[in-house]
């Protein structure tokens, strides 16, 4: 009789130097493994509770200014410079690894209404409400001597807003019209006005770098090109929208935030109807800015809270607040895709993790195949009641719960009114408008 | 050069002009016609120069002056004006009207084209409406606007591609233009280095010598040029056609080799009447093309003929030939053989002739495979206690179980490939079918056939062995008693085969049920598609608590399940109703269809016998087993699965029958009291009968039971509506059903499957997406692709591929 017996190379089984992971042989055979599904399923859910247990946001808050922080702008080369410019005309510059401020400058009288980095991040300009546009270094001035911006212009009127080329040494600004300046040049090389008088936000395409919105109070935003002697197109909406964004991976893309509570994602070529609207805030919209990756953006309001949506989502991922947290009016995604900056109107600038319950820090790679593992499971399973409902719970403050309900059922009653009312009125003589097409008054060419 | 021909070509005029002043006065209007298109020709050849005008103004004289008497001679500009201006100009023809027309009275002899052009004056002179004034400013404008946008737009439509190519990527990683990790060439890492130390030099001189890289240390010339010579993706495609060549070459070598083996004389023979075919077609062609090879072949096989007729190799006269005529008397099969010697005799004799001879194939072939059976794990055998009978795996049960029940199935599986091969075959060859055609067909067939139900032929098969060798044994062994032992230990198997094959129905029942509870039933989403509309489509669920620990979670999950159970609880009976009304009448229609099943019948039926060859994979000690087995014995001495789970679904059924509700009241109309029961009449009265409720849907399923309630704890874990990308519930329950972990994947595919849709890396600034990467896209799309050298990089590395061609081009 022949015996068959077990041979084994050792060297599948034995590891080199006692430092190595023990080789663990695996049999692949299901029947060895039984009830995959439930297990996975257990699994998930312990994910999706730990998340939400550890999902802890809030990093830092930096104080130090003495009136509510008005802007902000990030540095484009280093990740720990970010300036802020509050309503008492001071100027900060902040480090962030260090959470403190590095130097302080009175850059204007009145409010500073915008601040914006060069692209090479040697020098900055601020706008402010004694009309001027200042260009300011950003090294500290060495010991004894004085804190002077590099230049002055003068201008005939308050600037609202500042933004700067992406590569050339062209600045925008917007007050009663949109003014696009050389730095060389005291006067603006190109001045465009379409039948407003005040705008209140400007931004450059960051993509397709020639390429300008605008806010104006008259409701509408207005498309610019650079090289254009006119304005592109102008879309005027039900409410006014204080600031947009463009998105950083689509250039056609942008997204502005209204005062009815809503943001809108636009397709530039298409500006009849918003691409999404995104709901959630239960007041004005305030500030808006884009994830460096482009997926997804971040907004700031009135109602106290920050808000993170997905770029084609109508409704957020994420909600922000703290109880000391007062109206945020600037908003900033870091450029590393990882932080977010929030400034309000109680002096404060808050520094936010951009996902709440991811850890930060270097991870090894056990851990990081186990964030990969329980963050695919979360996704494969996340239409399943319990794990919806434990990874969607949010807590809110009282004030804003009792107000979204209200909204809610506002909306619900405005939509059973129309309903009836279609249903009462002759077949096709009220036609169903979709909610993205509800916001847009009219597109003027 | 033009100037100086030009002024040949303007004096060759001159002199023309002046000639035919002198010799010819009344010229024709054609000539004039030439002379003026040469005048033409030389005026645009001529560019600039003060000197070419002056002789351009000659030009223009002598033109003039053909016209002869009609020259006038204008020294004065005059012009229309009422008072005489200080500048001495003045208006002569003042009083009348200038027509149109006479502005081109000059050139009144020239042909019809010019009437016509004064015609058309004319009209326009009475005309009487006036040219449109210029467009306002605001209109202008907005002209302008629309052409800037529709330019503008046009231009940033250009990034469509690159958005929904990032938009479909498996994997972003951020930032997207990385450097591409890898050896640097030394000039970038260092600058201004040279060899100086004579060890250095020599190293130098000596790579030199052999053309190795000094600077870039990845490719050396050679390498280069065959990079050069041959693309990633040509080498791919060439790689590809190899290895498919070897497959094909291996694949024709086994099945070369598998055709060598088949013992069937039969086959063989078609095999050669079919070639012998081919080749006579082929001769045919032959004889049409190339007539002299066919001569040759012809040749030959008159050679080969003339050898058998010299040999009469196959005319019985050999020492086997003569053998068998001996033994033909008593064979069939000798006399066959002797027959087919003889026919081959013919054949190589004679010319050709194809003859028809069928006969069945010998079922020899099929009984001599081994079922598969054999390397199955050793049952142990005890009849008595059911838990010994367990097998691990009970797929090829399962799977035999249900070829058993419904026999009209298997055929037609089975059926299909062959199908498939037979089109393949007739489209491969063309060739009218004959009937040897179609009995090699057949063989091929029957092969197939056999590799699928294996399982199924093969027990029978041994059980014909087994008779067989039954009778064998009856016949030849003197003593009988061993051979009744032998049958007898082979019955035993059988029945434990018999009772293992109902377990197997037990444990594939049981495996039901738990995955009853585990999926929800596949036409529940929609069964309830109001209940969707309704779910609101928010991301978030805020809420006034505030989860902080684990316990907080596990309230919330339980929050839920209450809810939701009270959902279920009012949407349950309606839905329940129409399900039991369906599910009578499903009944009905199987009740027609086929009679029914009793359950006993079912649970005591003999299954097939199963009895193989057991290879003995491992050799224990036989006393341990022994000893193990009567461990197990006693642990599970009063276990009766079957009964057990007979009682349990009669218990089942109990519960789910509506009892007769008793509303006597004692005492009513008659004396109550201890011991006093009410009058027989009276409970008959008072007992309401409730309506049987619609039949079980196990009713009929003898090894089932269908759990009719819905289980509400394992509810509050059901997805109850099928979520948005996907389009029906199959698909949903695939994607949940396939594991991710890698408990059940191996390493690589865990990493694969689980990778993250977008990369991040801490501390890097990530630049919004550069012109320059869509311009480098396009150009990449004219080119051809180029050499992709980054496969060290990391399998599971999959950038953006806009991005992976800049790499590409940076190291090209």
């Amino acid at each position: 009789m022949k015996v068959k017996v077990l041979s084994r190379n050792p060297d599948d089984y034995v590891r080199e130097t006692k430092l190595d992971i023990q080789r663990v042989p695996r049999n692949y055979d299901p029947s060895l493994h039984p009830f995959e599904v439930p297990r996975e399923y257990t699994r998930a859910l312990n994910a999706t509770k730990l998340e939400r247990v550890f999902a802890k946001p809030f990093l830092t808050s930096l104080d130090g200014h003495r009136d509510g922080v008005n802007c902000m702008a990030k540095h484009p080369k280093s990740l720990s410079t970010m300036l802020s410019g509050s309503c008492d005309g001071e100027l900060k510059v902040w480090n962030l690894t260090k959470r403190e401020c590095v130097r302080t400058l009175q850059a204007h009288e009145g409010f500073v209404r915008g601040v914006v980095v060069r692209f090479c991040g040697t020098s900055f300009f601020t706008v402010g409400d004694d009309k001027t546009i200042k260009q300011w270094k950003m090294e500290t001035p060495s010991y004894g001597e004085e804190e002077e911006p590099l230049n002055t212009i003068l201008g005939k009127s308050v600037f609202t807003s500042i933004d700067h080329h992406q590569k050339e040494g062209v600045f925008v600004t917007c007050g009663q019209q949109v003014d696009i300046w050389d730095e060389q040049r005291s006067n603006p090389i190109r001045s465009f006005s379409w039948g407003v008088d005040s705008f209140n936000c400007v931004r450059f395409n960051p993509v397709e770098t020639e390429l300008l919105a605008s806010c104006a109070s008259d409701r509408s935003i207005v498309l610019y090109d650079m090289r254009e002697a006119t304005p592109l197109k102008k879309v005027i909406m039900n409410m006014r929208s204080n600031t947009l964004c463009w998105n950083p991976m689509e250039a056609y893309n942008f997204t502005c935030s209204n005062e009815d509570y809503n943001l809108y994602t636009f397709d530039m070529r298409y500006l009849d109807k918003p691409v999404t609207v995104h709901m959630d805030h239960v007041s004005a919209v305030l500030d808006v800015d884009y994830s460096p990756t482009g997926k997804e953006f971040v907004s700031a309001s009135f109602d106290k809270t920050i808000r993170i949506f997905p770029k084609d989502s109508g409704h957020s991922r994420e909600v922000y607040h703290t109880k000391r947290m007062q109206h945020v009016i600037s908003i900033k995604w870091s450029s590393d895709s990882k932080y977010i900056l929030s400034a309000s109107d109680e002096m404060n600038i808050r520094l936010w993790k951009a996902n709440a319950a991811e850890k930060l820090g270097l991870l090894t790679p056990r851990e990081k195949a186990a964030v990969n593992y329980s963050q695919k499971l979360k996704e494969k399973f996340q239409h399943h009641p319990q794990i919806r409902r434990i990874s969607r719970h949010r807590h809110l403050p009282k004030s804003i719960y009792s107000q979204s309900k209200e909204l809610r059922v506002m909306n619900e009653a405005r939509r059973r009114k129309e309903r009836n009312v279609r249903k009462h009125s002759k077949p096709g003589s009220m036609p169903v408008v979709t909610e993205k097409e509800k916001h847009v008054v009219t597109v003027v060419k | 050069m033009a100037k100086s021909k030009a002024t040949r070509k303007s004096g060759e005029t001159m002199k023309m002009t002046s000639s035919r002043e002198t010799v010819v006065q009344g010229m024709d209007d054609e000539e004039l016609q030439r002379a003026l298109a040469d005048d033409i020709i030389s005026a645009s050849e001529d560019e600039g120069g003060s000197d070419d005008e002056r002789k351009h103004c000659k030009l223009l004289e002598a033109i003039s002056s053909l016209g002869g008497k009609k020259r006038k001679k204008l020294t004065e500009r005059s012009e229309a004006s009422i008072q005489v201006s200080e500048f001495t100009v003045n208006a002569e023809g003042e009083g009348d009207k200038i027509n149109l027309s006479d502005l081109i009275g000059t050139l009144d002899k020239t042909p019809s084209a010019l009437i016509k052009t004064k015609k058309q004056l004319k009209n326009l002179q009475h005309n009487q409406s006036t040219l449109e004034t210029p467009l306002t400013r605001k209109e202008t404008e907005k002209i302008q606007r629309e052409v800037a946008f529709e330019k503008t737009s046009k231009e940033v439509s250009r990034w469509q591609s690159v958005v929904l190519q990032n938009q479909k990527a498996e994997q972003l990683v951020f930032p997207l233009n990385q450097e591409p990790s890898g050896p640097k060439r030394i000039e970038q890492v260092v600058a201004g280095w040279k060899a100086q130390t004579p060890l250095e030099q020599e190293i130098f001189s000596l790579l030199r010598m052999n053309k190795q890289p000094l600077h870039d240390p990845v490719l050396t010339p050679t390498e280069e040029a065959s990079l050069r010579a041959m693309s990633l993706e040509e080498a791919k495609i060439r790689r590809a056609e190899l290895q498919k060549t070897r497959v094909l070459q291996s694949y024709y070598e086994a099945k070369a080799k598998r055709e060598r083996k088949i013992k069937s004389k039969k086959y063989h023979r078609v095999q050669k009447k079919v070639m012998r075919k081919e080749y006579l077609k082929q001769f045919d062609e032959m004889v049409k093309t190339d007539p002299a090879a066919a001569l040759e072949e012809l040749k030959k096989m008159e050679l080969s003929r003339m050898k058998e007729r010299m040999s009469l190799k196959h005319q019985n006269s050999g020492k086997w030939a003569k053998s068998k005529a001996i033994m033909a008397k008593y064979d069939d099969g000798a006399r066959k053989a002797m027959q087919i010697q003889l026919e081959v005799n013919k054949d190589l004799t004679q010319k050709l002739v194809i003859p028809a001879d069928e006969d069945e194939e010998d079922e020899e072939e099929s009984a001599e495979t081994l079922p598969d059976f054999v390397n199955d794990v050793e049952p142990i055998l005890d009849q008595v206690n059911p838990w010994m009978r367990g097998k691990l795996s009970t797929e090829p049960m399962m799977q035999e179980e249900s070829n058993r029940l419904d026999p009209p199935v298997w055929p037609r599986e089975v059926g299909k490939p062959g199908e498939g091969w037979d089109d393949q075959e007739e489209d491969e060859e063309q060739m009218e079918e004959t009937e040897e055609e179609s009995l090699l067909r057949g063989f091929e067939e029957r092969r197939k056939l056999r590799q699928t139900e294996d399982v199924e032929v093969a027990p029978m098969s041994m059980e014909e062995n087994d008779d067989e060798k039954k009778a064998e044994i009856l016949d030849i062994s003197d003593d009988d008693e061993e051979a009744v032992e032998i049958s007898d230990d082979e019955e035993a198997v059988e029945i434990s085969d018999d009772e293992e094959a109902g377990l197997s129905n037990f444990t594939s029942l049981f495996h039901g049920l738990v995955k009853n509870h585990m999926e929800p039933p596949a036409d529940q989403p929609k069964a309830s598609p109001g209940a969707g509309q309704e779910e609101s489509p928010a991301l978030l669920e805020e809420g006034l608590v505030r989860v902080r620990t684990l316990e907080d979670v596990e309230l919330l999950s339980q929050d839920i399940s209450a809810s939701d159970t009270a959902l279920l609880t009012t949407q349950t009976p309606g839905t329940e109703e129409t399900d039991t009304q369906s599910a009578t009448q499903q009944a009905d229609k199987k009740r027609k269809r086929k009679k029914m099943i009793d359950p006993n019948e079912v649970l005591t039926k003999e299954a097939k016998v199963i009895e193989m060859p057991l290879a003995p994979t491992a050799i224990e000690d036989v006393e341990d087993k022994e000893e193990q087995r009567i461990i197990i014995k006693e642990a599970f001495a009063g276990d009766d699965v079957i009964s057990d789970f007979l009682k349990d679904k009669r218990k089942q059924e109990e519960a789910g029958r509506p009892k007769v509700i008793d509303l006597t009241l004692p005492g009513w109309g008659e004396w109550g009291g201890l011991g006093l029961q009410p009058s027989r009449s009276k409970r008959k009265r008072f007992r309401v009968k409730v309506a049987p409720p619609p039949p079980r849907q196990d009713q009929k399923l003898p090894n089932i039971i269908i759990a009719e309630k819905r289980d509400s704890s394992i509810a509050a874990h059901q997805v109850c509506q099928l979520p948005f990308p996907f389009e029906n519930p199959t698909q949903f329950e695939r994607t949940i059903r396939s594991p991710v972990g890698h408990t059940w994947n191996t390493q690589n595919t865990v990493q694969k499957i689980t990778a993250p849709k977008v990369v991040t890396q801490l501390g890097a600034i990530i630049e919004p997406i550069a012109r320059e990467d869509l311009i480098k896209n396009n150009r990449q799309a004219v080119t051809r692709p180029s050499i992709n050298l980054e496969s060290d990089q990391g399998p599971q590395k999959k950038r953006c591929s806009q991005q992976k061609k800049k790499h590409k081009r940076k190291r090209n």
